[in-house]
């Protein structure tokens, strides 16, 4: 068997959390929802941080919680992430990546520069945690993460404590890891801002349960779902950049079943990227129009439609 | 102001007394002062208040309970004859059983607080980087918590030389055997040598002082329980 298979049931005096999900083996899945749905208990119940008394974890043929079965954290190949960097502030930066290193198994070189390379702090090395900035703290902790060459990379909201400046430099990084790391990543985010720039699928957790789950294209196009990203409805489409147009700075992506132009983030031809098209931009018209400002107008069909105003939306 | 071979004595006694006192509480301390600082259980409180108790224990109370614990018809006692050691009254020995339970809480406590500073996040973290339970205590707890070690062992050595009431009750007055320099100074009070009495206790003075000093320097801010 592949994939992950993780059933928790924990039982709160104001808060139980019962999930049974089947995560598949590569790419990453966004653990979605608000603060209070449970994300954070689920990512440290798969890591064994908590221990669920009723539950089940697996990855691919390794067992790691069963009902006699209990794999203490440190025994499980799993790399972590938590919210705030947590470097150990008695080593240096490259003191706090090989602490994890030591004790893996693998080429320790190969990973340790191929952790040091993807986040790119080979500049940072030196350093004590309290001569970083925040966001640099948190690409050292991802990169010690990674340096233990895990098969399953558990991210809580890595984000969420820097702010919009810092989030913007990392953000390319953990793109990157997305395009060049095999193994699985559970991604607790609460941001829809990273669920669309980062996720191939995703989990949407509420009060403990989850209440949608698929992959993300699909997910949020499905319209039967009591589900959206934050405030806007709206589609992810996987795109590549194909075109420059130098005069209006614009690039042209073209995805299955057709391209459209957008802003130029400077990025080169080819270049893969997401496109995220908002319900709300999108205006529906029988004819074909001429004499317009709008730049995209694509060809298609009405499948189904709901009112936005749907109380399961509201 | 000069001190005699019987001062001399006594304050090699105190401090081979305070030193290997210092090293078996940094051992037996060390564990307790984790557990308490991370247990849950509803039975923490009793034994931190065990622990503590010598800090407001009168020490001729705690003296008197040793005495008959550790004397032929105490449990102790008994256990240390069947175990062919002896009797620990008025020995060394008997002063640093004694003198270990006695500084418990100096060792405990700055400790305790130490390892509760630190936080569950730095173990969790050592967890998911591989390091079992020993292991990140070893390599992560003990690193973070050494302020709190040097103020233990120093408050604990500090203390112990310090000691006189459970001394007293406990060790006796054998020269080279129990008499510690603070039992010196009294023996020297009851003589009425007063001149004797005070270069030692102007040295106990100077030596209190000077660490209490080195404590502070060390950690300004830092509470020491």
């Amino acid at each position: 068997m592949s994939g992950i298979k993780a059933r928790f049931y924990v039982e709160w005096p104001e808060f139980s959390l019962n999930v049974d999900l089947k995560l598949p083996e590569r790419g990453v899945t966004a653990l979605f929802g608000q603060s209070g749905s449970g994300k954070t208990t689920l990512l440290r119940c798969m890591a064994g941080l908590e221990r669920a008394q009723n539950g089940l974890m697996r990855l691919n043929s390794e067992t790691w919680q069963d009902r006699d079965l209990w794999l203490p954290v440190h025994k499980r190949s799993i790399a972590y992430v938590f919210q705030e960097a947590s470097l150990f502030t008695h080593l240096s930066v490259s003191g706090n990546l090989r602490y994890g290193l030591r004790r893996s198994e693998g080429d320790q070189k190969f990973n340790l520069e191929q952790a040091i390379e993807l986040l790119g702090i080979a500049h940072l090395l030196d350093r004590k945690p309290d001569r970083l900035s925040g966001g640099e703290r948190q690409r050292v902790a991802i990169a010690r993460a990674l340096a233990v060459n895990p098969r399953l990379l558990l991210m809580d909201e890595p984000l969420a404590a820097l702010d919009i400046r810092r989030k913007q430099e990392i953000l390319p990084y953990l793109e990157r890891l997305h395009d060049e790391l095999e193994i699985p990543v559970i991604y607790v985010t609460h941001s829809p801002d990273e669920v669309a720039r980062l996720a191939d699928h995703i989990v949407v957790l509420d009060d403990g349960r989850a209440v949608a789950q698929g992959p993300l294209h699909e997910t949020l196009a499905r319209l039967d779902l009591p589900f959206q990203l934050g405030e806007d409805v709206g589609v992810v489409l996987d795109a590549a950049v194909v075109e420059h147009d130098h005069v209006w700075h614009l690039d042209r992506v073209a995805f299955e079943g057709g391209s459209m132009w957008t802003r130029s983030h400077g990025l080169e031809v080819g270049r893969r990227v997401r496109v995220r098209v908002l319900a709300r931009d999108v205006s529906l018209s029988t004819n074909e129009q001429e004499n317009t400002s709008i730049q995209n107008i694509l060809p298609g069909s009405v499948d189904a439609s709901a009112d936005a105003q749907h109380t399961a939306l509201a | 102001m000069l001190l005699s071979d019987g001062d001399i004595q006594a304050i090699w006694l105190t401090l081979k007394l305070a030193t290997i006192v210092t090293m078996i509480l940094l051992l037996v301390g060390t564990p307790i002062a984790w557990w308490l600082a991370r247990t849950k259980v509803w039975w923490k409180s009793p034994i931190a208040a065990i622990v503590a108790m010598p800090l407001v224990l009168p020490p001729s109370v705690m003296g008197f309970y040793l005495l008959l614990a550790f004397g032929p018809q105490g449990f102790v006692g008994q256990l240390t004859e069947t175990l062919g050691i002896g009797l620990l009254p008025f020995t060394f020995w008997g002063l640093v059983v004694a003198s270990v339970l006695y500084s418990m809480p100096f060792m405990v406590h700055p400790l305790q607080s130490a390892f509760e500073a630190i936080g569950e996040r730095p173990l969790e973290v050592a967890a998911t980087l591989r390091a079992s339970p020993l292991d990140a205590f070893m390599t992560v707890a003990v690193p973070l918590a050494w302020p709190g070690f040097l103020t233990s062992c120093i408050l604990t050595f500090a203390h112990t030389v310090g000691e006189f009431g459970v001394i007293l009750m406990i060790g006796g007055n054998i020269p080279g055997e129990t008499r510690v320099a603070s039992v010196q100074i009294y023996d020297h009070v009851e003589a009425l040598a007063y001149g004797e009495a005070h270069s030692l206790a102007a040295a106990m003075l100077a030596f209190s002082f000077i660490v209490l000093m080195i404590v502070y320097i060390w950690r300004p801010a830092r509470r020491l329980f």
